[in-house]
This record gives structure tokens, C-alpha cells and sequence, in this order.
């Protein structure tokens, strides 16, 4: 199994640099439509091995990580290339595994890479998300705190080059925010990282960077000197997760990636954020987060309302997107800092079904604007009427979103509002006015685009892309008795219902939706033992008993 | 002065049967580096002399080349055979681990300097052509304009088409322009100041060598024939406030002598420790020594000719002046604080806490409003002298091994730096200018994402030296308790990475200019040195145990 964990991080890599060559070297379409295939097929492969690692992990391993590898890489400052992968992190690995072939697919096989600026094909993004997920693997997988801030750093530079390089109008503004927002809270950690090293040496002897040992440091360490060390920490992961102050840069690089960008901008790299609060903050700092909570706590509400009426009140589509996802990281980080085995399995279920809720809301959307060439919801209207495949995605997609019984969000949600309950009564009573607004925005803004009668510029006017248009034949009788007015609009409608990849690409998403709505529990089995790990780490007695109910 | 030097060396055979040489301790097999290079500066003298006018350039190149490779040579045999280090000539010089490493690596940085200075092709003649209005006329007469640069087309084709013109520009009438040789004398002296200045073991051979390392610099800044008056304000400037930093330093260095009674660095130390005396002297002569220091380390407030002298210089003498002077002068700064004052830190070090806060906070600061690249550059080896000045004042072995590993990877990192500066040219000059930069890599991806990389380098992406650089010097900082200046060292490491990315924004993300500057073929000489640089920068980010263990085992010979 290690061996295959090593292979799960090099295998994308090696596609990356593949495809990389390949795009480089001809940059003649022949090359492109190579880098294109490649990346696909290396894509599939990587999901193949993660589900025979997922077979061949057993959750009830007395080990807190298993699959472990360690070579020694800079001896003078004692860090080591280990890896190893617990539940969460094997989780968050799946999660990326299963978006990344479909990023790749609606990117590379679907008209989407012909709204590339410059004429850039789609092969450079092919790479690039490659090297992300390689990259992306090896963080979940890290065992060792050097290394998981040299790939927290690292991973920024593909996102970089894939928001800058295909991204929207104002990409590099978008960009470089986003690169030094990250970088920004990056170096924060560093002083933290440093710190603990520093710490570790002084208290044990022999500095160290391995998380078993700093773990067991943790017991030793004063919270006076916790505290600064786990601010450093958790800076990094705030900005990346992102909580509420710390948030701006999120709905513009979110708006302005390509759609295929902002899945695993939004569904998976974000997630490093509260990953890093799961395996870092609490294990590695139990008193200081156990002392802070509250703060992170109020950070997380104010996120679960402010999120949702920003979201309310966009008039981007992607902007929206980006800002029901804040809503929804602050439900993540209540549930961790709420420390009981319930919340903190509910988060942990919360990481991967956000990315799959995100990823499909972000494809909608992304076929719809790449339709009508705009993102603003004013420019839409009716779509329903001329597109009711996408009409009915998007409402699918929306209903995950506001964590509708029976699709997957509600699960984790439900999780986290019932383990934080317990001993955060007040906060989970506001964060539960939150999953009002969530109906609000996500209902107001399908009726504003794809109800009603056929309307705005997007749907109906001469704007760019007009020539391109798919011309509309009403076929269904029963709309016959619509306002003439209607029938003329419909006429004159841009653009059609979605095509038969399209459909192929967000067919994963949406069973994967039904399927960890009713049968959570394969991914709980999962996830819990290491949740369970990290409770004991905290040192916090679980405030919901076996049977569930609250002592 | 002579005697208080020989006295104060005890045990020194000055009587019996022993020869002058024995008596004053020359060590051949010690001084073998800094006799090589000042030797053969002066052959090359006599080469500038005697050997006509149109072999001189390639017998010089070879020649130096040769001088620095044995010298290095020599230096690693010393180092890797674990001879005992040993204090030399009479007291004046240490060759202890700390100086093998420095000279190590200024001789190794010094290679890819002399090939990017000796190299001709990127612009016609070189940066130092003797007489471009010549060449330029020689050209002109043949038919050709500003050949060897290339216009936004295929690089390749047109660029050995340019060539081939220029060649046959030398068949007409005039005999072709020569580069002024006189470079190669002036760097190897310089050099050799260089090595005699981090291993000085007194303050008065630490001046004479500051002042050996000090005059070919200012000679080399105002040599370039393009944009002359450019080069030689830059050179008045630095030899005006050099001469003013030189003189503080002779000063300071009155002082402590008039406080220790010896210039030795070890007598200071012994000097201060449990001594009764008024300790204004002593840290009077400290100040004042630490700004002859820092002035050729451009740290901090001491820094204003730095974008000046960055700016003006012919690229290859600033990317030779930007690796090695750092190396030398911070190796200078570590021996005077480890060796004369580390007993005494406690009490000084306050002061040079704001300092080093200084250097980073007007270094990234001012950075952030520049739009020259070169100026760019030179602001950013301003911040990056603070965070180097953070190592310094952690008076440990860490510190100490950080500090060293931090020059020998920024050293790289910055020549690689330049060499892909020199490279982008518009018209007959440099485009320096950060708008000359948009969209470059559309046009040579290959200088793109070395440049790129080798700017994230600079800003301290993990995988790059600079990474391993600054957590070598921040977690020794931690260590020794300067945990506000580690913090301000991180904001400043995050504030520069903004101006870092500018670039790289440009080159990536904006559309090329339609007029925009070209970008030269490289010869194999400037390739071979920006190569070097970048593979450098990579490995001591991803494998840097060998060259940190090496850091690790350095230590001061008092």
C-alpha cells in the first residue's frame, strides 16, 4: 500500500510533465488533442488506484496512518519525505480523484476551452491541473509538517498559472490576490512552523518535524506558547478556507478561474484549509484550540450568515457560487471547533460533500454562462423554458446546496448542527437560521434565471456569441397555449439545452449526490476512525454518548 | 603598528634558525586560493601588455577561468581533506572552515560572472566593447543594423543571420572593435579583495582588503560603453560614498584599537570580556565599523547607491558585484560579530535589530514602487540583506551555518537573475523596464520560466534555495530569541512577493507589446552561467543537505 500511495502522487506528476511536453513542444493542435487524451486517460487511472487504495484501507486499523512511507530529505533540519494516509485525508484524496476526470472532461472534451483567452488550448490546463493533483495528494497524504508547508506553498504556483493563464477578464487581478493572499498566510505558518521546530528542539532534544512526535509534544507545550503557534497556523488555514475576514479574495478568484479552476479551487484546494484545522490545529495544539474556539467559533457564524446574504445579493453567478461556499466552510469550522464525535465526523463528511455540491453548482453554471457569454444573473431568464436538462441540474445542483433531505449535504449538516449542539447551543441556533438564507439565495436566484418568460440579454439579445447561437424548433404541444409574445422569444433564443457529453460530464456528480444522500455510511466508515483519533488527540470527552443522546 | 601585531601573537619563533616566511607564518598550502588569484592578476596585466590586441580577450578569459577553477579546486582539497584550520601571516588571516566555505563560494559565483562578463554575443561586441560607435559605423557600412538582437519573430533564425552579418562586418575595411580586456585584471583583483576581506583576521588587513576588493568595483561600474553617463555616475557614486564608508570603517577601527590595544579581532573580544574600562570606545568603534560594513553589504539605511550602482553597472559587473561583494562583506560582518564581539552580543545586538528591520522594511518597500527590473533587483538585495543580517545576529552555530548557506544560494540565484535581464533587449540597450516584460512568454518561454522561476526563488517558495535559505536563517533566528524580527522578516517576505509576481504577471498574463524589445540568443557563455544559476537555485532547494552539512561543519578560528 505504500508503495501505491507513492504511485497516487508521482502519477499525476509524471502526466503533468507528459502533457506539459506535449503541449510545448508542438504547440500544434496535434499536440494539444494528445495532452488533452493523456490527461484524461492519466486522470482515470489515478481514480482506478484510489479506489483500490480506498478497497485495500481498513478503517479499524489500530494505526492512526497507514500506508506509511518515510525517506529522510534534508537531514539538517530533520524533515522527511513521509507520507501515510488516514481517513480524512484518503476522504479528501477520493474526493479529488473523482473531480479531476471530470474537470478534465468538461475542459477538454466539451466547447468550455474555446472561451480561453488568447486561443490558448486546453492541453496547458490539462497539465496543470495534473501537477495540482499531484501536488494536492501528496499535502493530504503528508506526514510531516516541513513538508506539508512546502506543498501548502507549492500548490499555489499551478492554481496561479490556472486562474491566470485561462481564467476570465480580470484574471490576473484574480491571480495574483489570490497568490498573495495565500502566500500571505503561507509565511504566517512558516513563523508558526519554525516555531514549533524550534519548540520541539528545545523540549525533546532533537528538533523534529514528524507529526507523530510533534503530536506527542503537544502534551509538554504550555499554552502560552501554543497560543502563537496555533494563531500562525491557523491564519494560514482561515485565508485558505476561508473564514470570514479573510474571505475577499475567494469570490474573485472563484469568478474569474475557468469553470474547471474554480471546482478545485472552491471543492477541493480550499478544503486544505479546513483540513489543516482538523490535522494541525486541534492535534498539534489542543489547548490553545480548545482556549480559542470561541473566537473561531464566531468567526464560522458570522461566515454561515454573512456568506449567505453576500450570496443573496450577487449578481454574478460564479460570485454566487464562491459565496454559498463561504457559508458553507463556516459550517465545517463549527462543527470542528465544536469538538464532539458527531460535529467533527459531520465536517469531515461536510469536506467531501461541499466539493461534490460545489463542483456540480460550479458546471452549471459554467455551461450556462458559456452559453449565453455572460455570468450576470440580470442577463438570464427563462432558461428553463429553452434548456430544461440544465434547468433541472441546476435545481438539482441548487438543492444540494441548501442541503435538501436527501442529497448529500444534508447528511454532513445535519451531523454537524446535531454534535455541535450539544455544547455550542447559541451558535448552532444562528448557524441554523443560515440554512433559511441558503433556501433563499439558491431558490431566488433559479427563479430569477430559469423561470418565467424567456428574458435578458444573455438569453435573447445580439450580445457576443449571437452568431454561434443554436437556433430553437418548439416541439412540446403543451406550451402552445404560452403568450405569443413567448413563442416569439423562444424563436429568437440563443442557445439550447445541453449537450450529450455535457450531460455524460455531470451524470457522476449528480448519482454521487442521491448516493451519499441515502448510503453515507461507506464514507463514515471511513472517516470516523480517524475522527475518533483526533478527539482522544484533543483530550475533549465526547458530549454526545454511544446512543446519541447528549450527556 | 608592525610589532603590537607580531607580539601579540604568542609563541611566534622569532629567533633561531627560522626564515622570515616561517616567522610570519605563510602557510603555502593555506594561502594557495588568494596567491592564485592576485598572482594571476597580475599576469594578467602584463597579458593586457603584451599580447596583441586581437587574442587578448580569449587568452584573458582563458586565463582567469583557469586562475578561479584551480583556486576553487584547491579550496575544495582543503576543505574535504580536514586539515586543521590555521591562522596565517602573522595574525592577519584565518583559513578556518568559515573562510574555505566563503571562499568556496565566492570563487564558485565568480565563474558564471566571468562568462556572462566575457561573453559577446548577446549584445554586439559585448558590454565592453571598446567603441560601439565604431562598431555600430563598421556595421552600418556593411549594410546591417543592430544585429544580433532579434526582432518579435523567431528567435533562432534571424539571430545567427544577425551573426553572419556581423561577421562579415569584420571582413570590410576597419579592423573590428575589441572589448576592453581590462575587466578581467580588474575582477581578479577584485576577487582576490573579496577572499582576503572574509578571511581577515585583524581589522587593518580587513581594511587593506576592503580597499583591494573596493577600487576595481568602482573602475568595473563605469566601464560600459553603452549608456556611458548612466554607468559613470554610477560609478562616481559608489566610489564617493565607498570612499565616506571606508573612512568610517578607518575610523571605527581607531577606535577599537585605541580600545583594545590590538586590531586583532580575538584580542577585542578578550579585551571586553571582564574589563573595567569605559565601554564607549568599544561600541563607538563597533558603529562606526558596522557602517563600513554594512555600506558594502547595502543593508538597510546604508544602501542608497545600491539601485544606483545596480542601474548604471554593465549587467554582468552588477550580477558579479551583487553575488560576490554580498558574500564577502556578510562573511566580513559574521567574523567581526562572531569573533571580536560575540561575548559582548547581549549589549550591541539591540541596535542592530533596527537595523536589520530597516534594511527589510525599505528594501520590500521600496521595491514595491519600482518599474526598472535592475532597480527591482537591487531593492530586493536590500530586504534580502536584512533577512541575511537576521542569521548574523543570532550568534550561533546555526546562525552561522544559515547565514553562509543563505549566500551561497541567493549568490546563484541573483547571477541567474541577471543574466536573463541582460538578455531581454530593446533597440541597442537593455529594456529594463517592467512593460518591456509584457508578454515574454508568449515570445521565449524558455527565459519566462527561468526568469519566473528564479523571481519565486527570490520571494521563498519552498522547492527553491531561497526557501531553504530562509528557513535556515529564520529558524536560527527563533532560536537565538529574535522572534519580532522573524516576524517582520516574514510580512517583508510577503510584501515582496508582490512586486516578484509583477513580473511574472507580466510576462504570463498581459499581450505582448507590438513594438516590445526582443530577446537575444544567448551565447554559450551567458547560457552556461544562467543554466548554472537555475540549476543551482533547484537543487539546493530540493537536495540541500550536502551544501548544508558543509555550512553546518563551518567554524571561526579566532
Amino acid at each position: 500500500m505504500s508503495a501505491l500511495v507513492l504511485i497516487l502522487v508521482l502519477l499525476p506528476l509524471v502526466g503533468a510533465a507528459v502533457c506539459g511536453v506535449l503541449v510545448r513542444g508542438g504547440g500544434s493542435p496535434g499536440g494539444d488533442a494528445a495532452a488533452k487524451a493523456i490527461g484524461f486517460v492519466v486522470s482515470l487511472v489515478e481514480l482506478v488506484l484510489v479506489g483500490v487504495v480506498w478497497a485495500m484501507f481498513v478503517p479499524s486499523a489500530p494505526t492512526r496512518f497507514q500506508g506509511e512511507i518515510s525517506v529522510a530529505w534534508i537531514p539538517a533540519f530533520g524533515t522527511r519525505f513521509a507520507l501515510g494516509l488516514d481517513g480524512i485525508a484518503l476522504a479528501m484524496i477520493a474526493l479529488l480523484a473523482v473531480l479531476v476526470p471530470i474537470v478534465i472532461a468538461y475542459t477538454a472534451f466539451t466547447s468550455a476551452a474555446e472561451k480561453f483567452p488568447d486561443g490558448r488550448g486546453a492541453g496547458g490546463f490539462v497539465a496543470l491541473m495534473l501537477a495540482l493533483q499531484g501536488v494536492l495528494v501528496a499535502l493530504f497524504a503528508a506526514t510531516d509538517v516541513f513538508l506539508f508547508y512546502v506543498l501548502f506553498e507549492v500548490m499555489l504556483v499551478p492554481m496561479y498559472f490556472i486562474v491566470g493563464r485561462f481564467g476570465g477578464a480580470r484574471r490576473q487581478y484574480a491571480a495574483v490576490k489570490f497568490f498573495l493572499y495565500s502566500f500571505l498566510g503561507g509565511l504566517i505558518m512558516l513563523g508558526s512552523v519554525i516555531g514549533i521546530y524550534v519548540a520541539s528542539g528545545t523540549r525533546l532534544g532533537q528538533a523534529s518535524f514528524d507529526w507523530a512526535t510533534l503530536q506527542h509534544l503537544a502534551a509538554q507545550l504550555p499554552l502560552s506558547t501554543q497560543i502563537p503557534l496555533f494563531l500562525g497556523f491557523f491564519a494560514a488555514f482561515a485565508i485558505k478556507a476561508p473564514l470570514v475576514p479573510l474571505h475577499t479574495w475567494l469570490p474573485d478568484a472563484g469568478a474569474e478561474a475557468p469553470i474547471g479552476g474554480g471546482v478545485i479551487l472552491v471543492g477541493v484546494l480550499d478544503k486544505v484549509g479546513v483540513f489543516g484545522f482538523l490535522r494541525y490545529c486541534l492535534p498539534l495544539f489542543p489547548l490553545a484550540s480548545q482556549s480559542l474556539a470561541p473566537l473561531v467559533l464566531v468567526l464560522s457564524v458570522i461566515g454561515v450568515i454573512y456568506g449567505a446574504l453576500l450570496a443573496a445579493m450577487q449578481t454574478d453567478m460564479k460570485r454566487f457560487v464562491a459565496y454559498t461556499s463561504i457559508a458553507h466552510f463556516g459550517f465545517i469550522g463549527l462543527g470542528i471547533f465544536a469538538f464532539s464525535q458527531q460535529a467533527l465526523a459531520g465536517s469531515a463528511l461536510y469536506m467531501v460533500n461541499h466539493g461534490i455540491s460545489t463542483a456540480m453548482l460550479f458546471l452549471v453554471v459554467g455551461m450556462l454562462a458559456a452559453r449565453g457569454g455572460s455570468s450576470r444573473i440580470a442577463d438570464y431568464g427563462g432558461v428553463g423554458r429553452i434548456a430544461p436538462v440544465l434547468s433541472g441540474l441546476f435545481l438539482v445542483a441548487g438543492l444540494t446546496t441548501l442541503s435538501l433531505p436527501g442529497t448529500n449535504s444534508f447528511v454532513s449538516e445535519f451531523l454537524v448542527l446535531l454534535g455541535a449542539w450539544p455544547r455550542e447551543p447559541v451558535y448552532t441556533v444562528i448557524a441554523t437560521v443560515g440554512i433559511i438564507f441558503a433556501a433563499l439565495y439558491v431558490l431566488w436566484v433559479f427563479q430569477r434565471t430559469m423561470t418565467g418568460p424567456l428574458r435578458g440579454e444573455a438569453v435573447l439579445g445580439g450580445g457576443p456569441g449571437a452568431a454561434s447561437a443554436v437556433a430553437f424548433e418548439p416541439t412540446d404541444g403543451g406550451l402552445r397555449d404560452m403568450l405569443e409574445d413567448d413563442a416569439d422569444a423562444r424563436r429568437r433564443a440563443r442557445f439550447g439545452d445541453l449537450s450529450g457529453r455535457e450531460i455524460g460530464v455531470l451524470a457522476p456528480l449528480v448519482l454521487l449526490i442521491f448516493l451519499l444522500g441515502f448510503f453515507p455510511q461507506p464514507v463514515l466508515n471511513v472517516i470516523n476512525p480517524a475522527v475518533s483519533a483526533t478527539m482522544s488527540e484533543v483530550g475533549v470527552a465526547d458530549p454526545v454518548g454511544p446512543n446519541g443522546v447528549a450527556r | 603598528m608592525m610589532p603590537t601585531v607580531i607580539s601579540a601573537l604568542p609563541g611566534l619563533p622569532l629567533q633561531g634558525g627560522a626564515s622570515l616566511s616561517t616567522a610570519l607564518g605563510v602557510d603555502y598550502g593555506a594561502l594557495a586560493p588568494l596567491f592564485i588569484i592576485l598572482g594571476v592578476a597580475c599576469v594578467s596585466v602584463l597579458v593586457e601588455a603584451f599580447v596583441p590586441l586581437a587574442q587578448r580577450a580569449r587568452v584573458q578569459l582563458v586565463l582567469t577561468l583557469a586562475a578561479i577553477a584551480v583556486a576553487l579546486v584547491v579550496v575544495i582539497v582543503r576543505a574535504t581533506s580536514g586539515v586543521p584550520a590555521t591562522i596565517v601571516l602573522a595574525g592577519s588571516l584565518s583559513v578556518d572552515s568559515v573562510s574555505l566555505f566563503l571562499w568556496g563560494t565566492l570563487l564558485a559565483l565568480a565563474i558564471p560572472s566571468v562568462l556572462m562578463i566575457a561573453d559577446r554575443s548577446v549584445e554586439a561586441g559585448g558590454a565592453f566593447v571598446a567603441d560601439p560607435e565604431a562598431l555600430a559605423e563598421a556595421q552600418e557600412r556593411a549594410g546591417a543594423r543592430t544585429p544580433v538582437t532579434v526582432g518579435a519573430g523567431g528567435a533562432g533564425g534571424s539571430g545567427s543571420d544577425g551573426a553572419g552579418r556581423a561577421g562579415s562586418s569584420r571582413g570590410s575595411a576597419t579592423p573590428p572593435p575589441e572589448m576592453h580586456t581590462e575587466v578581467f585584471p580588474f575582477v581578479l583583483f577584485a576577487l582576490g579583495g573579496m577572499l582576503a576581506f572574509c578571511a581577515a583576521n585583524d581589522l587593518l588587513t580587513m581594511f587593506v582588503a576592503l580597499e583591494v576588493l573596493s577600487l576595481p568595483l568602482y573602475l568595473l561600474c563605469g566601464l560600459a560603453r553603452r549608456r556611458r553617463v548612466l554607468s559613470q555616475e554610477s560609478a562616481v557614486k559608489y566610489f564617493l560614498l565607498g570612499a565616506f564608508a571606508s573612512a568610517f570603517f578607518l575610523y571605527g577601527v581607531a577606535l577599537l584599537y585605541g580600545y583594545a590595544g590590538s586590531v586583532r579581532l580575538s584580542d577585542i573580544a578578550a579585551a571586553a570580556a571582564g574589563s573595567l574600562r569605559s565601554d564607549s570606545l568599544l561600541y563607538g568603534g563597533l558603529a562606526l565599523l558596522v557602517v563600513g560594513l554594512m555600506f558594502k553589504a547595502s543593508v538597510g539605511p546604508f544602501h542608497t547607491w545600491t539601485p544606483d550602482v545596480y542601474q548604471g553597472a554593465p549587467t554582468p559587473v552588477t550580477a558579479f558585484m551583487a553575488a560576490c561583494t554580498k558574500v564577502a562583506a556578510f562573511g566580513a560582518i559574521l567574523r567581526v560579530f562572531f569573533v571580536a564581539f560575540g561575548p559582548t552580543a547581549l549589549e550591541w545586538r539591540g541596535v542592530l535589530w533596527a537595523v536589520a528591520i530597516a534594511s527589510m522594511v525599505i528594501g520590500t518597500v521600496l521595491g514595491l514602487t519600482q518599474t526598472d527590473l535592475k532597480r527591482m533587483v537591487a531593492y530586493s538585495s536590500v530586504a534580502h540583506a536584512g533577512f541575511l543580517l537576521i542569521g548574523c545576529l543570532a550568534i550561533t552555530p546555526a546562525g552561522l551555518s544559515g547565514t553562509l548557506f543563505y549566500l551561497l544560494a541567493y549568490g546563484f540565484t541573483t547571477i541567474a537573475i541577471l543574466g536573463l535581464i541582460s538578455l531581454v533587449r530593446s533597440g541597442d540597450g537593455e529594456a529594463n523596464h517592467l512593460s518591456a516584460y509584457a508578454g515574454l512568454a508568449t515570445r521565449s518561454p524558455v527565459v519566462a520560466a527561468a526568469l519566473s522561476f528564479c523571481l519565486l526563488a527570490l520571494a521563498g517558495v519552498p522547492l527553491t534555495s531561497g526557501f531553504t535559505a530562509k528557513f535556515a536563517v529564520f529558524s536560527a533566528g527563533l532560536g537565538d530569541g529574535e522572534a519580532p524580527l522573524v516576524i517582520v522578516g516574514l510580512v517583508c517576505s510577503a510584501i515582496a512577493a508582490f512586486f516578484y509576481l509583477r513580473v511574472i504577471v507580466m510576462m504570463y498574463f498581459s499581450p505582448p507589446a507590438p513594438d516590445g524589445p526582443s530577446v537575444s540568443l544567448p551565447g554559450p557563455l551567458t547560457t552556461v552561467s544562467i543554466t548554472l544559476g537555475v540549476v543551482v537555485t533547484l537543487l539546493l532547494g530540493v537536495v540541500p543537505t550536502a551544501a548544508l552539512d558543509w555550512a553546518a561543519a563551518a567554524r571561526f578560528l579566532g
